[in-house]
């Protein structure tokens, strides 16, 4: 039989966490407790153990996804009559929706409501210990909606429910709400009056029901907005809920479902657009890049330099013995030139402190390298490159990016970084503005290496140029120093010798 | 190496800072963490009853809590439980001080102390009712002669020592037990306790589990002085031992009874030890604590030490590992079974157990939620819906 596990409350009173990594995959036959996923929750990292003896069937979560408490993560294949299973089966799945419905009560209620916000707001994982709860997450927690009146004309008591994050918004826009909101529960104003009476027309508040028969709703998958109450004052009972189950029994899914479906992109037949919930990597990205482009000033410096000398030592490296097995590229010799001129120009090896109102140089360099993986950008960074030699350092560059290809980079590479290099040239482009890494004061961008005519001992001659690209934070280097280092690693590689001159 | 021998913690500091008062002892050991068995003038006595026999099932017992520990976190990542304390470490300090208890001493204990639970017989099933949210406390304490474990830090001190005085009233030659964390000792609760015990004299042992960390605060934060040189200040006499050595705990814990059953009042016992695991399932150390530490930590392991030795005495056969793992499996699968299993309460039941006799105003409230759930009609539909939310 199948067993579905669902994501369980790791701590206390969380609503979602990360899939970081699966340590099995479909078709591996695992045993009780066998470790299956690493999750990364609000306050720890955390190894779930297998809840089944079984085989894997389907992974229904990828790594990098954030999935609300309550969601089935994994299904597995159990024996029907395997010896423990059978008793510890039953219960999972059961206490993992409970788990689902207590823990997440915002899953729970507001789950339809808040899906299309789960993706919203940017990521804070905060040092969070037990005892203090874990940050609020926009996830799942019911938001408690004002009742809004607009002041002029009647308002449909229904049209609110399937609009979830126009109500949800209607909180941080108090001007939608008028005094009539904070008198309601006398149940006498003219205004909620008016409601009932005019439950036909556009905008204003969510159907009117009680707890258990918004539970009933949700449980049979019907959308109280499409039901008309025939309780006091247009109050939706269980009754009105069965009624219309009867008469829809042929419609499977209402819009509200789907619009609270939040699914990967749906890309239907003859749509015109697809529409992506913002999670995951993209999520982190895009909250880094806007944190980034809005609190550091960019400037960006090119140079264009003839870098033949450079792809000559290449070619002799590789033929030595010492080299002999290890990856070489023209990034390895850019990283060893980045390093080498930041001792000269330490200021670009820095982190402007706002906090503390201080500038922090460091005496060491995590070099940083961006990656394209397969859950999108991620920069993971070399601890120590300064005090690596050639062969160390291309040796970790190729290691960085086995990891990061293959989705294994450690949260610990993630952060720490403090200077970044990316590079576009294997895209086969020149140039571009690079976005600082959050926290970092430079990024440079290696272009493409081409053969170009360019002026050779007075002469035109057909060289290999690159053009190298150098964003950096204003507030902690000025054009002096960012231009300094960056002539520095354009004559390293236009004429590695020079750094004879350097060290 | 952040911690040291001595239990203090902290980068090593001049003993004349550490021990402003000059009272810094040694911790009695009767084991190293190498398996050897040294002699101890005074403490020697107070284990030369236990045979070869008993050092195994003193393994066996430390092996099987672990496995329950274990089985337990799992159980709290399948999300079959809300939370578990792990014990991970101080088996040491709780089997060899549970072991040493007569069935008629009772026991006050915080949260953590499931090794002790298992030395009094507890049902395993009722282990897990609370951190399973199905029940408000696991079982009857008359049953087993342990309270319930106690939630607010420290408070279990004071019950044990209000029990002690009622055991001085009766004139019976029990003792009261109770077992509190390092970061207990800065509560007012346990100060207060040690108070009245020392006061009245009455036959109660705190047992200090000094395990280095109160959630993420580390112990020498918490006290300049070593935590048994706190109970001086009481006028109770204290004792420092490994609590990594079972065999020494056991004295200890041996030594503190003898006292209290023959009139001579409380004991501090300071068994010093080190939470190898986060605080709770919902805890993660790595982020205030130097993994270094763990390391020094794990190399004196409490298990490790008792089967080296057993080894040595030549102890440890292939056999022994065997039926302690059999057993270890036996009693994890007993414990997963019960926790599966396990009925969620139904909605009526919250008003079981409040009042030993009828109480009309409760019944009144009863009365009305029952009515309540009938306005559901189908009655097994109303259970599930209640239960779900």
């Amino acid at each position: 039989m199948i067993k579905e596990f669902r994501l369980p409350d790791l701590g206390e009173g969380l609503t979602e966490s990360e899939i970081l990594s699966w340590k099995v995959g479909v078709g591996d036959t695992v045993s009780l407790n066998q470790v299956i996923a690493e999750v990364e929750t609000a306050k720890a990292v955390v190894e779930l153990p297998s809840p089944f003896a079984g085989v894997i069937k389907e992974l229904h979560e990828q790594p990098g996804t954030v999935v609300e408490v309550g969601k089935p993560i994994v299904s597995f294949e159990v024996a029907d009559d395997a010896g423990p299973a059978p008793s510890a089966a039953g219960a999972p799945a059961a206490s993992g929706q409970d788990a689902g419905q207590d823990a997440g009560k915002g899953a729970g209620d507001a789950a339809g409501q808040a899906a299309g916000e789960s993706s919203a707001g940017t990521p804070r994982r905060e040092p969070n210990l037990v005892g203090y709860g874990a940050v609020v997450e926009s996830t799942g927690r019911p938001v408690r909606r004002p009742r809004t009146f607009p002041a002029a004309g009647p308002v449909d008591a229904f049209a609110a429910e399937t609009r979830p994050a126009a109500t949800m918004r209607g909180e941080a826009a108090p001007a939608d709400t008028t005094p009539a909101a904070t008198m309601r529960g006398t149940g006498k104003t003219p205004a909620v009056e008016h409601l009932a009476a005019a439950s036909d027309q556009p905008a204003g508040e969510r159907p009117r029901s009680t707890p258990p028969v918004r539970k009933l709703a949700k449980d049979l998958g019907v959308d109280l907005a499409r039901i008309t109450g025939t309780g006091p004052q247009g109050l939706i009972t269980r009754e009105d809920v069965r009624h219309f189950m009867d008469g829809q029994s042929a419609e499977a899914g209402s819009p509200g479902e789907a619009a609270a479906d939040q699914g990967g992109g749906k890309a239907g037949q003859g749509e015109r657009e697809t529409r992506t919930a913002i999670k995951g990597v993209r999520k982190f990205t895009a909250a880094a890049m806007v944190q980034s482009a809005f609190t550091a000033p960019h400037a960006t410096e090119f140079l264009t330099v003839d870098v033949t000398p450079s792809m000559e030592l290449l070619a002799r490296l590789r033929e030595g013995r010492e080299f002999a097995g290890v990856k070489l590229t023209p990034l390895t010799l850019a990283a060893k030139a980045v390093l080498i001129a930041l001792r000269r120009n330490p200021s670009l090896n820095s982190r402007w402190d706002g906090e503390n109102q201080e500038i922090v140089t460091f005496h060491y360099v995590n070099l940083g390298i961006a990656a394209a993986t397969p859950r999108g950008l991620t920069v993971p960074n070399i601890k120590g490159a300064d005090s690596l030699s050639l062969v160390q350092l291309a040796q970790a560059l190729s290691a960085l990016a086995d990891t990061a290809r293959a989705g294994k980079t450690p949260p610990s590479d993630l952060t720490g970084g403090t200077i970044s290099i990316t590079n576009i040239g294997v895209f086969g482009i020149d140039a571009g503005t690079p976005i600082l890494n959050p926290g970092e004061a430079a990024i440079l961008a290696l272009g493409a290496v081409r053969r170009m005519p360019w002026e050779y001992q007075g002469d035109v001659a057909l060289r290999q140029v690159m053009t190298l690209s150098l964003s950096f934070d204003h507030r902690l280097v000025d054009g002096e120093q960012g231009s300094r280092f960056l002539a520095d690693v354009g004559a390293i590689l236009a004429d590695p010798g020079l750094v004879l001159t350097m060290v | 190496m952040s911690t040291d021998e001595t239990g203090q913690g902290g980068p090593a500091a001049p003993d004349s800072a550490r021990h402003p008062h000059g009272q810094g002892r040694d911790l009695v050991q009767l084991v190293t963490p190498s398996g050897e068995r040294i002699s101890h003038p005074e403490f020697d006595y107070w284990v030369r009853d236990v045979t070869d026999e008993q050092l195994c099932s003193l393994y066996e017992d430390m092996t099987v809590i672990r496995r329950i520990d274990v089985e337990a976190t799992a159980l709290q990542r399948q999300g079959e439980l809300g939370l578990w304390p792990p014990l991970l470490g101080q088996e040491a300090a709780q089997i060899g001080s549970g072991r040493a208890l007569r069935t008629d001493d009772f026991v006050f204990s915080s949260y953590r102390e499931n090794g002790v639970a298992y030395c009094r017989g507890v049902d395993l099933t009722d282990i897990l009712r609370v951190w399973r949210g199905t029940a408000s406390s696991g079982w009857d304490p008359y049953t087993i002669n342990m309270a319930t474990p106690q939630i607010i830090i420290g408070a279990q001190t004071l019950h044990a020592t209000g029990y002690a005085m009622g055991i001085q009233n009766d004139g019976a030659d029990s003792v009261a037990v109770t077992y509190f964390g390092d970061g207990a000792t800065s509560e007012g609760d346990v100060n207060e306790a040690m108070v009245f015990a020392a006061s009245f004299q009455v036959p109660v042992v705190f047992f200090c589990t000094n395990n280095h960390w109160a959630i993420s605060e580390p112990v020498r934060l918490q006290s300049h002085i070593q935590l048994a040189d706190r109970a001086a200040g009481f006028g109770i006499p204290s004792l420092r031992v490994d609590g990594n050595d079972v065999l020494a705990v056991m004295a200890a814990t041996r030594v503190a009874l003898d006292r209290a059953r023959r009139g001579g009042g409380p004991t501090f016992i300071e068994a010093v030890s080190y939470r190898m695991g986060p605080h709770t399932t919902a805890d993660d150390p790595t982020r205030y604590r130097d993994a270094n530490e763990l390391e020094d930590w794990a190399a004196r392991d409490p298990i490790s030490r008792i089967a080296a030795l057993l080894e040595r005495k030549g102890l440890l056969t292939e056999e022994l590992q065997q039926q302690v793992k059999d057993k270890a499996d036996a009693v994890a699968r007993e414990m997963r079974a019960g926790c599966t299993t396990m009925p969620a309460p139904e909605p009526l039941d919250v008003f079981r157990n409040v009042y030993s006799t009828p109480n009309s105003w409760l019944d009144r409230q009863q009365d009305h939620y029952a009515r309540y759930l009938a306005t559901f009609g189908d009655p097994a539909g109303a259970v599930a819906e209640e239960g779900a939310r």
